[in-house]
């Protein structure tokens, strides 16, 4: 196995993951994706499998689909990131395998999406389809603040801040939940609790253990398998029925909060998963090469 | 102001915007954020070896997140 660590700004997360992966004693090398220029007539990749931790979207899904085009196992896999990056294609994936959602309403013009807010019922919430964090994540409690919130993403966003998704605020407990997905096990979960309605812990929301057994990692897995599965962190709120709602998942999670209040090893679980599948693909490469039939050029040859 | 600073690998690098003293921890990598404590200006480490400079990280990007 040739790994290559795909990064561009080195979170503690990276540093935490170059440690178990160097613990492990994996050669690997780090890939800066700002120093990428990837030649489509040369494949100028040497790699056999990259673990996927760039902070940008738009790179990392523009180089994972070029790098699996060229046989480059990816984890995770370049279709989940097009699913996870975008939360309008994550609604679809979810709906379609059945998670329960917050009812959702997508426009694409401020008219009928201020229609489709007085429909949701107030208070409502914009986000942008693309974006993370809780940023530009914007609550609107009447229809004087959904125009002005339309007008301004119509005016001065970018084309992809004019994809209005549109949701109804879930009145959660004043928390949310995080479920963390390696592969086939909802591994751990937090709670991240706030005064705030947006409880992301990059916003000041606090951690704490949450079970993960039981309908939050049933829910989460049913979510992880939904986008594709791989390594994925799975946000969860609670609704005044107690029922469990996915509201996102993400592909290149954030865990720093989480290991010492799960008491989980998450990025050597991590690293294990990336190596367990890059061990795979190249079994599987070897079994495959012992079935596929000859060529005739080579029966010619032989003959 | 200089928009590069630099210092001996392990020590204090001064602050592109300020001056300041930023504390470099022992295990600095090529792509970390260091945040300046008087100013909080997030800067980016470009070099460890032979000495660790940094400049002003840029901006968070729209498609920036996890």
């Amino acid at each position: 196995m040739k790994l290559a660590l795909l990064c561009s700004r080195i979170r503690v997360e990276e540093k935490l993951l170059i440690a178990e992966l160097d613990r492990r004693g994996v050669a690997y090398d780090r890939i800066d994706d700002g120093e990428l220029a990837l030649r489509f007539d040369r494949r100028n990749f040497e790699y056999d499998t990259v673990f996927e931790r760039s902070i940008s979207f738009g790179r990392t899904l523009y180089t994972l689909q070029t790098l699996e085009s060229w046989g480059v196992r990816c984890v995770n896999a370049a279709n989940v990131v097009a699913t996870c990056g975008d939360k309008a294609l994550t609604h679809i994936a979810l709906e379609r395998a059945g998670v329960p959602l917050p009812k959702t309403a997508l426009a694409f013009t401020p008219e009928s999406a201020l229609a489709a807010i007085e429909e949701l019922g107030y208070p409502a919430v914009i986000k942008p389809v693309v974006g993370s964090w809780g940023r530009m994540v914007a609550r609107v409690n009447d229809r004087d603040a959904a125009e002005a919130v339309l007008e301004d993403r119509a005016t001065l966003g970018s084309w992809q801040q004019q994809i209005f998704y549109i949701q109804e605020l879930i009145r959660k407990p004043g928390r949310d939940i995080r479920a963390f997905v390696v592969g086939d096990e909802p591994i751990c979960a937090i709670y991240r609790t706030s005064d705030h309605w947006i409880t992301n812990t990059a916003r000041g929301g606090k951690a704490s253990n949450c079970p993960v057994n039981g309908a939050v990692g049933e829910i989460a897995l049913q979510a992880a398998k939904a986008v594709g599965g791989g390594i994925l962190a799975v946000d969860l709120v609670e609704d005044h029925d107690g029922r469990l709602l996915v509201i996102e998942v993400n592909h290149t999670m954030e865990f720093r909060n989480s290991i010492d209040t799960t008491g989980v090893n998450i990025p050597g679980r991590m690293v294990d998963y990336v190596i367990e599948n890059a061990e795979l693909r190249i079994e599987n490469v070897q079994s495959d090469s012992t079935v596929l039939p000859e060529s005739p050029w080579t029966l010619e040859a032989r003959a | 102001m200089s928009t590069t600073a630099t210092a001996p690998a392990h020590a204090a690098v001064p602050c592109t915007e300020c001056g300041g003293n930023v504390r470099v921890p022992s295990d600095v990598m090529v792509g970390e954020i260091l945040a300046c404590p008087d100013c909080g200006a997030e800067l980016e480490v470009q070099t460890v070896t032979p000495t660790v400079t940094v400049q002003l990280a840029p901006e968070v990007q729209e498609d920036w997140g996890e």
